[in-house]
């Protein structure tokens, strides 16, 4: 299994991202660089949700704030290490929707569930597969750096 | 023109972030590209030779798809081609079965 390494300050600020979105959903992006058994996240950027219609349980985030976020990874000498996301009163379980929308292969995933505005389970899962075809969503361990 | 290959197609681009090619347009960019590493064009390209339809390619800030003469539009040297995948998802749908919650 594989390891997510993050750093304290962006695991608490990714959790109270979801807080302050909270009844909808909240979206971001995970900085860092890469290890031989796993990310290693230094830094994020939050992101917002285009999915107004429909934000409490459906996240977007605009393909040019990815351009944007590519290119703030670039200057901090960092690679785009995953992206996060919650779930408002629902499971820190990756559903359907995100693996159907997934496609950054060997990036992590990382999933809060909010319930009544409060963080509760955070979860990761990393996107395997060499493809579209072979895909598959594996859950990493999380570990919190000091 | 340089382009920026995203982190899960590095893999298929020799390993690099950033790559110099000397098109004349974003196609011709596109397809020195796939021809130079050529296991990049299933992740780009559809059966058909379209843009996968989660693939998106920025001209500078602007996405081909939307500009008047897409991957016809003449690029020079100072031009950037970003490539990005897109990024979307949701709670609707949650498989029943959550693993165990992460305690620190």
């Amino acid at each position: 299994m594989s390891a997510l390494r993050i750093a304290q300050a962006v695991y608490l600020a990714i959790r109270a991202h979801g807080e302050e979105t909270y009844p909808d959903e909240c979206c971001g992006a995970l900085l860092g660089v890469p290890t031989p058994d796993g990310w290693r996240v230094t830094s994020s950027i939050r992101a917002g949700n285009t999915r107004t219609d429909s934000a409490h349980n459906r996240y977007q985030i605009a393909p040019l704030e990815l351009v944007k976020i590519e290119r703030e990874a670039r200057r901090q000498g960092l690679e785009i290490a995953g992206f996060y996301h919650s779930h408002p009163d629902h499971p820190a379980q990756w559903s359907q929707t995100d693996f159907a929308e997934a496609h950054w292969l060997g990036c992590s995933y990382v999933i809060t569930s909010v319930v009544q505005g409060n963080a509760t389970a955070t979860n990761s899962f990393l996107l395997a597969g060499a493809g579209e075809e072979d895909k598959r969503f594996d859950l990493e361990t999380i570990e919190v750096a000091e | 023109m340089t382009i920026f290959i995203p982190t899960p197609l590095r893999p298929y681009a020799g390993g690099n972030g950033t790559l110099e090619v000397n098109a004349t347009t974003v196609g011709g960019a596109l397809e020195e590209l796939t021809t130079a590493h050529p296991e990049l064009r299933k992740h780009l390209f559809n059966a058909e030779g379209n843009l996968r339809a989660f693939v998106n390619v920025y001209l500078n800030d602007d996405d081909v798809r939307y500009l008047p003469a897409k991957e016809a539009t003449e690029v020079s040297t100072a031009d950037t081609l970003t490539i990005v995948p897109s990024i979307a998802g949701g709670a609707l749908a949650v498989l029943a079965e959550a693993p165990a919650a992460y305690e620190r």
